[in-house]
């Protein structure tokens, strides 16, 4: 391992111009020394024993097609059976929607995404968002229930697949978030008991693992309410999903009240500003910015989380992977069944981390802007 | 000012709870929210899964259908809840569902402490062993000296130990904790003998097996897991509601009735036909159903052994025990009268 | 009583009044209705099961001898040690692999950089409960059974049983060599400050670094020497249908450990590489101008300082390994919330059950917690 160097010492990137330069910019990126040069090699002969085995199983050799898993039996251990997830992700993407019905669990899907997408636009960050979302969310709702004319009525036990993760995702967030800003103005409230209550709840949920939070809810909810009072299983891992999120988000909004200067509370005193005033016109509105990149890391991290509901038997994306393994025809093709799995998750999450490592770096530069 | 806030958040408290005194029977709850509340598996071939198109099948669901066409004479007012091990007796227990379907064995802790009642077996299931056929052996009793292949952990293994030293054999055990594993142990004749549940053996022979006749389940059955329908207990009506429903598969079967021939055989003059159809007699009156129950039940979802043979036979699972007792097995329904 | 509601000073105690009276109400309200539910299903509370047969049997009882006919605290317990044991293997692992990937990120060699980027994003975007079911994929269903097993090195096999090395067949020279190196250790740590006392006095630094490793390596090789110098090694062989001798680590250890370190060194890496950045340029410049070589300049001036901005951050990420390790239960791995859940379905009794998880989690989390910031006060910048 070469020592680390300081990234503006790091001229990667940056070939001069030049009849040579591709050759310069190798010397200058790959063997620089001799111990750079053994490392490039040993990249390099890692790279050749792994990529073309992957390409050939992943590609070459893969069955993409088949009309049962003979075929793929066949060819274990050569090719990867694409064929599974071809067979199934009607099943993976929808769970058990009726079959006729999937376009509209699919439409909603788009819609959701939608709003996020349209969420990340900071043009878009002002009161439009508001009803911007509340329609899109009756529109979710209206297409998964349905029980408008045109649309038969589906129950949300039949729900599942991708448009759970991303409800479980974009409902836990919505409410954890509000109740996140609570939970941050109460611990730093300096009212004792306010404080203690805040300070326990986000310290308890924070030190236990989901998984007790979900069996909590799973199991011990129906024991906690009245006779005969049940609650959905869908809203039950929705309630434990949004205490979750709120311990953790209101950590993270803590931060951004704490990076406050003092001279802001001050000054909003010193305008006479109720407390109320002061916080949602001055105090939140600094907070939130400075928190946004953190807030959309503990975003992906709850979009990772959702798939913990497969624990307590939710037809969320990752679990209807798991339930198709278990048909006998198809047992055997778990690689290419959580392979699949991990594209999925992939592409949601790598968008929204190279979204806030871009905001990042855009709000940075605003601030600079302003300060010149 | 300080009582007055407890008072207020007392009466918000209470006005979110439920009035418990009004609590009314399963079949009228069924009735007026339209549908039956089924727990189910979340993925057990065979008994309760969803299709590629997400529908769910298997023999656990067909009987949730059936309680569906026996209440509303429509086998698809049903809601499926999948449950994992862990939620099932307190999805029961809590009212968030009304019927656990859901392979579980009947014992006497969970007839009595847990507050259920077993509606009867829809599969009996047990411990047996497999063999490879050319070994020419019929009998479990001729097992001798053999190596056996099985999973550690479960009670496979206890009862296995019990069986050949209750019968004065030895054996020599090959434990491996993984299904693929003991699997592949035995298809490469590692071991003689590979034992778990019959109702896996026949899986796993259908599924596995390069050719599925070259290997025989002996006919011995070494532990008893029946499997069934729950119900909470308190609710004899709902309790009836269910296992007669299963009786109904069984006599359906017995009378000779199935799905595509019930409708002309409800002219039958067989005075048992007529009372099964619902054209003479009281019976689904007397359930809180309608008379046509049984006719529903057999028309929309089909007789025990339809169920049978769409569900389970393609895995390879045999009727064996769970054949009719006119036939050798132990299905037996008393009388529809 | 007339209220004037300007008065904070009242309207704080009001408000906090009212939080604590609904808090107490909902309590109230709740353990009311478990109590009346727990009655009417007859299932029984308290801790007295603990003492009960637990009648099951547990796959990995490394370090607690357990039998089916053991208690429920004891199978507990057996699941609490492996909980341990699978998150301090993660925490060394993952440590040393995020570390290796965090500064390979910072590597001027551009295809090392790449590559450990490449790994970064690709890890740290996908949920860790995908990566255990994959990597439990690969071993029980693209590992050959034990008679094709692969041997990637001599004497170590990988097959869909696990994972076979060999280890040195115990003796009693073995425990004398770990009593060795714990005294060498000791020696070590304390030659370490006699070094730093006498480089404030006398202004030369003593060879600490020679002086340990010779303490560190010389007691236990005398000791080694001293026992007959004994080099059995117990090597797994294929006996029957599995592997004897050597040590074995199942598939779901297996699995479970390799999705723990491989994702939590990913977020690691990213600390390592914070922190290093963190480091203002200038102090590189000034450890240079005071001609250091760079890698002691590495050693001795950023790297202290990039400690402290990684430090707190790692600590949560081993916190984080620790609740992880209960995704245990999806794969089958017996730790301790898997062999709570067994119990719960065994006795019904869910509340104790999770009482116990949670309590279990709470204590190694405020345990941590506070050796964190003990180590934070120690380690903050003294502002003079």
């Amino acid at each position: 391992m070469s020592a680390p160097v300081h990234p503006v010492v790091n001229a990667a990137g940056s070939a001069p111009a030049g009849g040579a330069a591709p050759l310069r910019w190798l010397r200058a990126n790959l063997f620089a020394s001799w111990p750079n040069a053994l490392l490039t090699l040993a990249a390099l002969w890692l790279l050749w024993r792994a990529l073309p085995p992957f390409v050939d199983w992943a590609f070459l050799d893969a069955i993409w097609t088949a009309p049962d898993s003979k075929a793929c039996r066949a060819a274990a251990g050569e090719g990867a059976c694409w064929a599974f997830v071809a067979e199934k992700h009607r099943f993976i993407l929808f769970g058990t929607y009726p079959y006729e019905e999937h376009w509209r669990p699919a439409v909603a899907c788009v819609i959701l995404v939608g709003l996020w997408a349209a969420s990340g636009l900071r043009r878009l960050w002002n009161w439009r968002l508001v009803p911007l979302w509340a329609a899109g969310l009756a529109a979710v709702g209206v297409l998964m229930w349905g029980g408008v004319p045109g649309l038969p009525y589906v129950e949300n036990e039949r729900w599942g697949g991708l448009i759970l993760t991303l409800l479980l995702t974009t409902f836990g967030l919505a409410i954890a978030f509000p109740l996140a800003i609570l939970l941050a103005l109460g611990r730093r409230s300096g009212m004792p008991v306010i404080q203690g209550l805040c300070v326990g709840f986000i310290e308890l949920v924070r030190g236990v693992p989901l998984i007790s939070l979900l069996f909590m809810a799973s199991v011990m909810l129906p024991l906690f309410l009245p006779e005969r009072v049940t609650i959905d299983k869908l809203l039950r891992a929705q309630i434990a999903m949004i205490l979750f999120a709120a311990a953790y988000l209101a950590e993270v909004v803590r931060g951004g009240l704490q990076a406050i200067p003092r001279g802001q509370y001050e000054a909003a005193d010193a305008l006479g500003l109720s407390f109320w005033e002061k916080t949602l016109l001055v105090v939140l509105p600094q907070a939130l910015r400075i928190s946004i990149p953190p807030l959309v890391n503990t975003f992906i991290g709850f979009f990772k989380d959702t798939s913990l509901v497969l624990i307590i038997g939710l037809f969320d994306l990752l679990s209807t992977v798991k339930v198709s393994l278990t048909e006998p025809a198809w047992t055997g093709f778990g690689v290419e069944a959580y392979l699949f799995a991990a594209l999925v998750y992939f592409v949601f999450c790598f968008a929204m981390s190279r979204y806030s490592q871009s905001l990042e770096r855009e709000l940075a530069r605003a601030d600079a802007g302003r300060r010149r | 000012m300080r009582t007055l806030l407890i008072a207020t958040a007392a009466s918000l408290v209470l006005a979110a709870a439920p009035d418990r005194a009004a609590a009314q029977t399963t079949l009228a709850a069924v009735k007026a929210k339209g549908y039956v509340q089924c727990g189910v598996n979340t993925g057990l071939a065979g008994f309760s899964q969803p299709d590629s198109r997400g529908e769910w099948r298997g023999i656990d669901v067909d009987l949730c259908r059936a309680v569906a066409a026996a209440v509303f004479g429509d086998a698809a007012k049903v809601r499926y809840t999948p449950l994992t091990a862990q939620q099932r007796f307190t999805a029961l227990q809590s009212g968030e569902i009304d019927i656990l379907s859901r392979n579980t064995t009947w014992t006497a802790a969970r007839d009595s402490s847990l507050g259920f009642n077993f509606a009867g077996v829809i599969y009996y299931d047990g411990q047996g062993f497999m063999v490879p056929g050319k070994l020419g052996v019929k009998s479990a009793k001729a097992l001798n000296g053999a190596t056996v292949c099985v999973q550690p952990g479960t009670t496979t293994e206890l009862n296995l130990a019990d069986y050949f030293r209750a019968n004065g054999m030895t054996f020599k055990p090959v434990v491996i904790e993984k299904l693929e594993e003991v699997l592949n142990a035995y298809f490469a004749g590692r071991c003689d003998v590979y034992t778990t549940d019959v109702s896996g053996l026949v899986a796993v022979r259908a599924s596995r097996a390069p050719n599925p006749a070259d290997h025989v389940i002996l006919p011995e059955v070494i532990s008893k897991e029946p499997l069934g329908p729950v119900v909470r207990h308190g609710d004899d009506q709902w309790f009836d509601i269910v296992k007669w429903t299963l009786f109904a598969l069984l006599e359906a079967e017995e009378l000779g009735l199935s799905s595509k021939n019930i409708e002309q055989n409800a002219a039958s003059t067989s005075p048992s036909i007529q009372r099964f159809v619902g054209a003479s007699g009281d019976i689904g009156k007397m359930l809180g159903l309608g008379n046509r129950w049984a006719f529903n039940v057999v028309k929309l979802v089909g007789n025990y052994g339809e169920m049978f043979d769409a569900n389970l036979k393609p895995l390879g699972f045999d009727r064996g025990i769970n054949d009719l007792w006119t036939k050798g097995g132990l299905m037996y329904a008393p009388p529809i009268r | 009583m007339r209220l004037s509601t300007g008065d904070p000073r009242l309207r704080a105690a009001a408000y906090q009044a009212a939080a604590l009276a609904a808090v107490i109400l909902l309590g109230w309200y709740l353990v009311s209705n478990t109590l009346a539910n727990l009655e009417a299903r007859r299932i029984a509370s308290g801790f007295a099961f603990l003492g009960r047969e637990a009648g099951f049997e547990i796959g990995e009882t490394s370090l607690i001898a357990y039998g089916a006919a053991d208690t429920y605290l004891r199978a507990l317990a057996v699941g609490l040690a492996n909980t341990f044991r699978v998150a301090l293997i993660g925490i060394v692992a993952a440590t040393a692999l995020g570390a290796l990937i965090g500064l390979a990120r910072l590597s001027r060699n551009w295809l090392v950089a790449k590559l450990a980027a490449a790994y970064v994003e690709f890890v740290r975007n996908v949920p860790l409960l995908v990566q255990l079911f994959f990597w439990y994929a690969v071993i029980t269903e693209n590992l050959p059974g034990p008679r094709e097993a692969v041997e990637p090195l001599p004497g170590v096999f990988l097959a869909n049983r696990g994972i076979f090395f060999p280890v040195p067949a115990w003796s009693a020279v073995h425990g004398w060599m770990l009593a060795a190196t714990a005294l060498g250790a000791g020696a070590a740590l304390a030659h370490a400050r006699w070094a730093r006392r006498r480089q404030a006095r006398t202004g030369r630094r003593p060879p600490v670094l020679a002086g340990a490793a010779a303490l560190l390596v010389l007691p236990p090789a005398l000791a080694w020497l001293a026992g007959g110098a004994p080099t059995r090694f117990s090597v797994p062989a294929l006996a029957g249908f599995n592997f004897a001798g050597g040590a074995h680590l199942s598939p779901e250890f297996a699995a479970l450990t390799a999705g723990l370190i491989v994702y939590t060194a990913s977020f690691i890496a990213e600390i390592v590489r914070a922190g290093v950045l963190a480091i203002d340029r200038g102090q590189f410049e000034a450890a240079y101008a005071l001609g250091l070589r760079r890698g002691l300049a590495m050693r001795l001036v950023v790297l202290p300082q990039a400690l402290r901005a990684i430090v707190p951050p790692v600590t949560s990420q081993y916190l984080n390994l620790i609740k992880n390790s209960s995704l245990a239960v999806a794969i089958g791995y017996p730790d301790l919330v898997s062999i709570a859940n067994t119990t719960i379905n065994q006795t019904g009794q869910a509340i104790e059950g999770i009482a116990i998880i949670m309590a279990v989690y709470l204590t190694i989390s405020l345990v941590i917690s506070a050796l964190m910031n003990w180590y934070n006060a120690r380690i903050a910048l003294k502002e003079r």
